[in-house]
């Protein structure tokens, strides 16, 4: 268990003040002056060192990511960062947002000195309207004491603009993000190229999540290897869990990369309602990930790679925790409706095939199928995954192909019990 | 640099920047696509066109992925890329499946079917079957416009319309709404598309969402006869196909000219075609008592042979109009001047454009590709988005391409790129000449500098003052420049107006020009399909009308002779670049209606002056002896031509009076489209969509 000593997110509660002062003497903004006099390729190799990964669902290394931007190019560079955050289940950026805005202001700072960005946009969820006055209250704290801002007190000029989103989860992908934050239809782009290359008005661009950059300020001060030391190897330091469902408790709360699923339920969400052996299935990363079963849920632990071993993922660790009291078809039915209404209909098989799987779905969730539509709806959701233009495809096609590899013998159960029914209804 | 790839075992080397469906192509490997089009943006939507690439999971759209962008192998091998691995056909079945589960199975209605890329499709890369047992979508029609018949359930969202008129056409009024499986193509606020050029998404197409609505279940398209030949709605005479059944015309379709129409024509090139069933003249008329009546070819024959032989010389007069073949312009010229007369005119506008000067003082020098190249343009007198709006279609690819500044002085208009208004006649256009004004400044700076002169700034009094300002402008920013460049352009508006020009169809010498003849003390007037000058100030003259239609030119005549319309005979146009190219016959004209230069050479005999040729290949080469530039065809001369020098040292002094448009009506420019149903309705709807906006002004 994470000791209170490592903790990234001391207000995650809002327990305390969330503005400047409070802020500051949780240990925010401490130091930074020095870290930007260190130069932008230390800060690079230091977050390198410290093995973070994104927090925004893919998990690739964060340092790595700001490597790839331009060192010397006539464009201005961009940093963007994503506070969309729709999967259902994930919540952990808006607490991070109210509560602990400051973090994240001094992360963007030091991010995008790192990138040589001068200015960085947040593009904030819609429905995030309270937590995008706290953000801007903390910006302008941010901006009164020239920390941020033209000529601040760190010598690197600095804009950081909040955008508020409409409401759409395609613009939580990076480059459909880019494309509304210029006032354009929220549409992914085609890679390459890449944002890096080709961002945001066309100039070199990073998106990263809320949480990768607040972590930032606190792996400086602390070292990387402070960082690094925390959680398993290639899975390093600590991680916001979001856990909802059938717990008692359900709960934001920053533990230690690679902490047992078990744990995490047990420790801080006072176990599965009814206890671990009424669990019937997890799905460990957000709504996107493939749904694995109790007996895989007793003994993993909770990282990029062991859950991605079990065919599932970590994503933004956002455990949807689901007990035998659950109808597991209708719940992976009402994902797909989700995807098949949030998918934004340019590309052709993430357009007709979340409707067709959910369709499907529905049908099944009644029992109203044929068998044979079992093997029909698998291959249906891989030919979605892999052949679209963004990951919507591939996040939509998931859920369903856990549900089938997992959990086939229910949905065949209620095909049979709809057919004796109706067969019943039919005779009589 | 070059890349070297092995394409489905076949190595090949690509240049950079070359897309891997391209690729995949230069070895011989088909890419079915329906969202990539090659004169538009890269969408990558449909994800028809997906490969299998060495070292990626999952396949690759090759119409968005550049052969550069591809990382290269560890150890240096050519990258291996395969189109007919189980991979790329399970893909291709998975996205043709998802693209049909939707689609409505109503080929059989569709006027689509036969040239449908989702069928052909379907047959070639589907699984020839459905599994998709729920209900189909369902999507409301759009009114677009009655151009444009919409069939949206059909729609596969591969938004090469909204593409199109977004970054060809220049009208931002097509585009997809919602989202996910709810997504809609439409117009705003279901507004008709205002464009001049907007059918052109119909070809586009690749389903049947968006067919012709004039011609909607007319005919299928393996019941059509195709003709290949060239427009002649305006001067830029593009590339057309004339599709026929029956000896009826059933549509035109463009046809690919890089040089000159790329793969686009307008609304009136295409939607003209009904015009040529109604308003025929399909016999001659012979006007007695006041009266038109349908006489035989014999007697109107004979009457006008009568006529003519009487007239003083002095009292013969020829006027040719804006759809006249040159091959009877050259019989006509032939057969008068055989009787002395010297009256003839190809300007019926009252263009002062004069061909004694030389060719390059009446073409569009810098031809519709040199377009690509300019850097500044100075339109005059014109506005091209109605007088030529494929032409213009070409500056607007120009000016997304960066770097193109324009400016206007004449009517102010919206050309569908931003341009400089600088004025409105002579006064400004003094101002360049002497470079006082700051776009003198951008002319002399630009390399590639083109002035356009349109009619609107030559056919009046001062015309050649006009032509010599611009001439001289054109000359004067040329200097130290490129010496193939030649900047100055006329931008002409009738299709037989070169061709005239070239055969010198002008007053001969004590000639009389179109506003001398109108003069009314002629003798015998020869009307060869001029209907657009003010034919009441003819007086008493004796009429003759040789045309296609009843249109204002036939109403004046004292005899009628029913000729061909163009898509009739086969005629030589030349476009306002100076490039002669040949209509073919796709059709018969109707009734008794004869081919016109044989009419011409039928009154020859009667009159005593036979014309010395009995076949099209003898008139030709009879013709090709007098102007040798019409032998060549689809050629432009590409250096400088002459005559700028003579034109620009004419000057003169210009009247103050400002330009005014050429074109009054875009859909109403001449007697086929007058007879035409579908412009009319156009030109209606135009006009009360123009005054709403006045109204709301």
């Amino acid at each position: 268990m994470l000791h209170d000593r490592d903790r990234i997110f001391r207000n995650l509660y809002g327990f305390h003040d969330a503005g400047l002062k409070a802020a500051i003497s949780r240990g925010a903004w401490d130091g930074t002056k020095a870290f930007i006099d260190k130069g932008h390729d230390w800060i690079i190799d230091e977050v390198k060192k410290s093995g973070l990964r994104g927090r925004g669902g893919a998990g690739f290394p964060t340092g790595l990511k700001w490597s790839f931007m331009p060192k010397a190019d006539p464009r201005p560079s961009y940093l963007v960062i994503n506070a969309d955050e729709s999967e259902p289940g994930s919540c952990k950026d808006r607490e991070i947002l109210r509560h602990d805005p400051h973090l994240l202001i001094e992360g963007a700072l030091l991010a995008s000195f790192a990138m040589r960005a001068h200015t960085s946009y947040i593009y904030v969820r819609g429905e995030y309207i309270r937590e995008r006055e706290a953000l801007q209250r903390a910006i302008d704290e941010a901006y009164a004491a020239r920390l941020i801002g033209k000529g601040n007190v760190h010598g690197w000029d600095f804009d950081l603009y909040v955008h508020h989103g409409a409401g759409a989860y395609i613009c939580g992908e990076e480059t459909a993000m880019l494309e509304s934050l210029e006032g354009k239809k929220g549409q992914p782009r085609l890679k390459p190229p890449f944002p890096a290359n080709v961002g945001l008005y066309g100039a070199p661009t990073t998106v990263n999540n809320v949480e990768s950059i607040a972590v930032a300020g606190d792996i400086l001060r602390r070292g990387a290897t402070w960082f690094a030391d925390l959680g398993l190897p290639n899975n390093t330091g600590t991680k916001l869990f979001q856990i909802s469902g059938h717990v008692e408790r359900p709960c934001v709360v920053e533990e230690e990369m690679g902490i047992p699923m078990r744990e995490l339920i047990e420790k801080h969400c006072g176990g599965v309602t009814g206890g671990w052996d009424n669990l019937l299935a997890v799905i460990p990363g957000g709504s996107s990930v493939r749904c694995i079963t109790a007996e895989q849920a007793t003994d993993v632990t909770m990282d990029f790679d062991a859950l991605g071993k079990l065919g599932s993922g970590l994503g933004t660790a956002a455990v949807i925790v689901m007990d035998k009291s659950t109808d597991i078809i209708a719940a992976i039915r009402r994902i797909a409706y989700f995807y098949k209404h949030e998918s934004c209909g340019q590309c052709t098989p993430c357009r007709e095939g979340t409707g067709w799987m959910w369709r499907v779905l529905e049908r099944m969730e009644r029992g109203e199928a044929e068998k044979r539509e079992i093997d029909l709806l698998f291959e249906v959701t891989k030919q979605v995954e892999g052949h679209t233009i963004c990951a919507l495809g591939d996040a939509a096609a998931w859920p369903v192909q856990g549900l089938i590899k997992n959990f086939r013998p229910v949905i065949e159960a209620r095909i049979d019990q709809y057919q004796k029914s109706h067969a019943r209804e039919a005779a009589e | 640099m070059v890349k070297q790839l092995i394409i489905d075992g076949h190595p090949i080397e690509v240049e950079d920047g070359t897309t891997l469906m391209h690729a995949c192509e230069a070895v011989g490997s088909e890419i079915p696509r329906f969202c990539y089009h090659e004169r538009l943006s890269i969408a990558g939507n449909c994800r028809m066109c997906l490969v299998e690439v060495q070292g990626s999971p999952k396949p690759i759209a090759s119409c968005a992925m550049l052969v550069n962008d591809l990382p290269p192998n560890k150890d240096g091998s050519p990258k291996i890329v395969s189109t007919n691995t189980p991979l790329v056909k399970k893909a291709r079945e998975g996205v043709m499946e998802f693209l049909l589960i939707n689609h409505p199975l109503d080929c059989p209605i569709c006027d689509q079917g036969g040239e449908c890329d989702l069928q052909d499709q379907a047959m070639a890369f589907g699984i020839g079957g459905s599994r998709y047992q729920e209900n189909k979508r369902a999507v409301e029609e759009k009114n677009i416009g009655p151009l444009i018949k919409t069939m949206m359930t059909r729609c596969i969202h591969c938004t090469r319309c909204v593409r199109y008129m977004t970054e060809v056409a220049g009208v931002e009024e097509l585009g997809l709404i919602s989202r996910g499986e709810d997504a809609e193509i439409t117009t705003y606020l279901e507004n008709g598309i205002l464009s001049e050029m907007s059918a052109n998404v119909v070809d586009l197409c690749p389903v049947g969402a968006l067919t012709h609505r004039p011609w909607a279940f007319n005919a299928r398209p393996w019941e059509m006869t195709t003709t290949e030949s060239v427009d002649v709605m305006d001067a830029v005479g593009s590339a057309i196909q004339i599709d026929t059944r029956g000896g009826a015309v059933m549509r035109i379709l463009p046809r690919n000219n890089d040089a000159v129409n790329e793969e686009w024509i307008s609304d009136k090139t295409r939607h003209v075609a009904d015009g040529l069933k109604t308003q025929r003249l399909d016999q001659p008329y012979i006007r007695k008592n006041g009266r038109l009546e349908p006489a035989t070819w014999d007697a109107a024959l004979a009457k006008v042979a009568e006529k003519l032989k009487s007239a003083k010389p002095e009292g013969i007069g020829a006027i040719a109009g804006d759809l006249a073949g040159a091959e009877e312009m050259f019989a006509l010229k032939d057969l008068l001047a055989r009787f002395g007369a010297s009256s003839f005119d190809c300007r019926q506008a009252g263009d002062k454009l004069d061909p004694k000067l030389g060719r390059g003082s009446y073409l569009f020098n810098a031809s519709i590709e040199g377009i690509e190249q300019a850097d500044a343009i100075l339109i005059i007198g014109s506005n091209p988005r109605i007088e030529a709006p494929i032409l213009n279609a070409r500056i607007r690819k120009r000016w997304r391409a960066g770097g193109l500044k324009v400016a206007t002085i004449g009517v102010k208009s919206d050309l569908t790129y931003p341009a400089d208004y600088l004025g409105a006649g002579p006064e400004t256009l003094l101002q360049v000449v002497n470079g006082q004004h700051p776009f003198a400044q951008v002319l002399k700076a630009a390399q590639h500098p083109m002035v356009i002169i349109g009619q609107g700034a030559f056919a009046r009094a001062d015309g050649l003052s006009v032509l010599s300002a611009a001439a001289k402008i054109a000359l004067d920013v040329s200097v130290g420049k490129d010496p193939a460049w030649n900047g100055f352009n006329v931008l002409h508006t009738a299709a037989a107006r070169v061709a005239g020009l070239d055969l010198g169809f002008v007053p001969g010498k004590g000639g009389k020009d179109v506003s001398a003849m109108l003069g009314g003390d002629m003798e015998f007037v020869y009307l060869l399909g001029a209907d657009e000058c003010d034919l009441a100030k003819l007086g008493s003259a004796f009429v003759v009308y040789q045309g296609s239609h009843g249109d204002v030119g036939a109403q004046r005549a004292d005899v009628i002779f029913p000729g061909a319309a163009y898509t009739e005979k086969s005629a030589t146009y030349v476009n306002t670049e100076g490039r002669a190219q040949q209509s073919l016959k796709a059709a018969f004209a109707p009734g008794e209606a004869k081919e016109d230069w044989t009419i011409l050479r039928a009154l020859s005999q009667r009159a005593g002056a036979t014309l010395p040729y009995d076949t099209l290949q003898e008139l030709r080469a009879a013709m090709y002896r007098a102007a040798p530039q019409l032998a060549m065809l689809d050629h432009v001369e590409t250096r400088a031509v002459s005559g700028l020098e003579t034109l620009a040292k004419l000057s003169g002094i210009m009247s103050s009076e400002p330009f005014t448009p050429a074109i009054k009506d875009f859909y109403l420019t001449n007697a086929i489209a007058r007879a035409s149903a579908v412009m009319a309705g156009m030109s209606a709807l135009r006009s009360s969509h123009d005054q709403k906006l006045s109204a709301a002004e």
